[in-house]
């Protein structure tokens, strides 16, 4: 837990970096779970509200950046007080990617406007977005608390999403092969997936830096992997 | 609604004080008013004392050294001091940034447990001044002293508290929560105007946050929307094949004895999986209809797991399957809903049946680590291939449609067994390694907390 400096000042400035990175998860939360039932019930003015949502995270972003840099100049800050300003710049690069990528699906939703959706496909990214969005609440949780623990669960679980990611790889090609009418939508849709798997990987990177902001080091074990889309096939068999 | 919460508040300390008054809860806001306004004003005078004494000095120095002409310029130079020292000073420059040194206001406390919701009174800025219990059981990490961001991130409430800390007016903000249960809430965010100076000058002196939970509601919205979307979809094939196979026993094969009698048989069979669809529909709505709540109620799993085996044991026997169990050597118990476990384990057990058919043999495990109580169904089948294993529990999703529909499956078992281990906090584990075998672990946790 943070300690009470000699200026009290100080106190208020990290306090204030960690309020306005907690700011921005909630956003970053809002948006990605917005965007991908905005996918899922096809909804075109959620979508155009995603994207001009997007704007705030980012201007959010700058505010982090100025304050962190200001406190470095004025603070000269050292050890865990240094780790903490960084660890600010760190995160909120995170959650404003975390938002582009919200931003992302919510364009596809725009694109998709007019196509038939098989029903059954949707079960799949539904049940992505949510571990995703249990995968970002807790690493903002673990955040707000300092606890290296908490990230590390989230950091070992980011594998769940990578194996759905790569079912779900392998569900759509197979529709696709069935029927070449499908690939415009499947397009769009397998790259939702890779955002969402994406916004997985950066609540990882989240959880990193807050198991860098507690202990001190770096996490350098491999993490476990479970995307395995790069080397998935499907062979045009007699089925 | 926030208003009359907070008018609650203003009112519940009148009559009090007009009973008596020594009573204490009301010397509390009444006693720390006057010591505020107390300090404010020795401040005040100490200041102007200072800034005399200080103008004087100069003015003596000035009058010693002959210097007349510097006379006119003191003498203005004392009146800035003097007036800027009688000024109000603004009080909201004097409230510590930080309200962690602060004690516990009795009345704020006791005053926010008689809510019964979860409720949070904040500083006009968003710091986390006083809270109640169930307002720790709905966010876990509340700290006084810390921004209320770290608890809570909806940015709609952000910026209410932060309108209504500037002196806007009460409001309610609807929200929702996916993980870890669906869950709906309404916040209502009003003013605390302690006196009426504050009142006018638009700077409230406290925030209060209250919750209300909206979740039974919505969810049966929801329920009827998801039922009819699944419904329509899944009952439609069975119910195709029973028209088809209807109009062809009015029509061509109408004197057909054979054929009407394989045909009945059929319909009988695409009947009886609407109706088990239905069921598992209702039955799955249910158990999503209280999913926020969890049980408290101690069980003991060794029972239940006893029970089932008990009553899938004529099954497995007429499908050569043998189950064979093992237990702990204490007995244990966890809180949890005795049908819905029974339910789970049914679902595990006759899975095991029917789909590890094959390996002749299923085990059915309780163990105990820890705080963690463990329920596992191995079986030897065929296994699952691996890219099937995350999707399992999504409704309606099967590995293989066919197989799945000839074993009477409808698709949800795994869905519903989800939901109820969602709704115990607990997790389910699902392992098939490439030799073949599957094991489902239902793992639930002893402790009521997280």
């Amino acid at each position: 837990m943070m300690t009470q400096h000699t200026s009290k000042e100080f106190d208020e400035d990290l306090k204030s970096l960690s309020e306005m990175i907690a700011e921005m998860g909630g956003l970053a939360e809002q948006l990605v779970g917005e965007s991908i039932s905005a996918l899922l019930s096809r909804d075109l003015a959620a979508a155009q509200r995603i994207i001009e949502r997007d704007r705030v995270i980012d201007s959010l972003q700058h505010a982090v950046e100025e304050k962190a840099v200001l406190t470095i100049a004025k603070r000269q800050p050292m050890a865990v007080d240094l780790r903490e300003v960084v660890a600010a710049l760190r995160v909120s690069n995170d959650l404003e990617r975390i938002g582009d990528l919200a931003k992302n699906i919510a364009k596809r939703v725009v694109a998709l406007e007019g196509q038939l959706q098989p029903p059954k496909l949707a079960g799949g990214v539904d049940h992505m977005g949510e571990l995703v969005l249990g995968q970002l609440k807790e690493v903002l949780d673990a955040y707000s608390r300092r606890d290296a623990t908490r990230a590390l669960q989230v950091w070992k679980r980011d594998g769940e999403i990578d194996a759905i990611y790569t079912s779900l790889f392998r569900e759509l090609l197979t529709y696709m092969m069935e029927d070449p009418r499908n690939i415009g939508f499947c397009t769009h849709l397998l790259f939702c997936a890779k955002n969402i798997e994406r916004i997985g990987d950066h609540a990882t990177n989240i959880a990193e830096t807050i198991h860098y902001l507690a202990v001190g080091e770096p996490l350098i074990d491999e993490r476990p992997k479970g995307d395995l889309t790069s080397t998935t096939t499907i062979s045009f068999g007699e089925d | 609604m926030a208003e009359i919460l907070v008018s609650c508040h203003c009112h519940a300390a009148v009559p009090l004080s007009q009973q008596s008054e020594e009573a204490a809860m009301t010397l509390v806001w009444d006693g720390k008013a006057n010591a505020v306004e107390g300090s404010v004003f020795l401040r005040r005078l100490k200041r102007g004392r200072i800034a005399i004494g200080a103008a004087l000095v100069v003015l003596a120095a000035l009058w010693g050294l002959g210097l007349l002409p510097l006379w006119i310029a003191a003498l203005s130079a004392i009146a800035v001091p003097l007036a800027t020292a009688f000024t109000p000073l603004d009080d909201r420059a004097t409230v510590p940034v930080s309200q962690t040194e602060r004690d516990a206001d009795p009345l704020a406390v006791a005053l926010l447990e008689a809510l019964n919701e979860p409720a949070i009174l904040l500083t006009a800025r968003g710091i986390v001044h006083e809270f109640n219990a169930p307002a720790i059981d709905v966010f876990g990490n509340l700290r006084t002293g810390d921004p209320v961001s770290f608890a809570l991130r909806v940015p709609e409430i952000l910026d209410a508290v932060r309108a209504v800390g500037t002196g806007g007016t009460a409001r309610t903000v609807e929200y929702a929560d996916r993980v870890p249960v669906d869950r709906w809430l309404e916040a209502r965010i009003g003013p605390v105007w302690l006196d009426q100076a504050d009142r006018e000058r638009g700077n409230p002196q406290f925030v209060l946050l209250v919750l209300h939970d909206l979740t039974h509601l919505r969810r049966a919205e929801r329920m009827r929307v998801d039922f009819v979307a699944n419904a329509s979809h899944e009952l439609r094939t069975p119910l195709a094949a029973l028209l088809g196979f209807i109009e062809t026993l009015q029509g061509p094969a109408k004197a057909d004895v054979s054929a009407r009698e394989r045909f009945l048989d059929i319909m009988r069979s695409q009947a009886a999986r609407m109706s088990r669809l239905v069921d598992d529909l209702l039955s799955l709505s249910r158990i999503e209809q209280k999913q926020h709540l969890r049980p408290s109620t101690p069980v003991d799993p060794v029972e239940i797991v006893r029970s089932v085996v008990d009553s899938l044991s004529p099954l497995a026997g007429e499908r050569g399957v043998e189950i064979r169990s093992s237990f702990p050597g204490t007995s244990v118990s966890v809180p949890g809903d005795r049908d819905e476990l029974i339910r789970v384990v049914e679902n595990l057990v006759e899975n095991g049946i029917k789909y590890g058919q094959s390996g002749k043999r299923v085990d059915v495990s309780v163990t105990a680590t820890g705080p963690e109580i463990r329920i596992s169904v191995q079986d030897y089948g065929p296994g699952i291939p691996p890219e099937h294993l995350p999707r399992l529990t999504e409704r309606f999703y099967r590995v293989d449609v066919g197989e799945s529909r000839e074993k009477g499956g409808t698709g949800l078992g795994l869905a519903i067994v989800k939901h109820i281990m969602a709704r115990h906090r607990g997790r389910l584990l699902i392992e098939s390694p490439s030799g073949g075998g599957a094991r489902f672990t239902a793992v639930l946790n002893t402790r009521a907390d997280e």
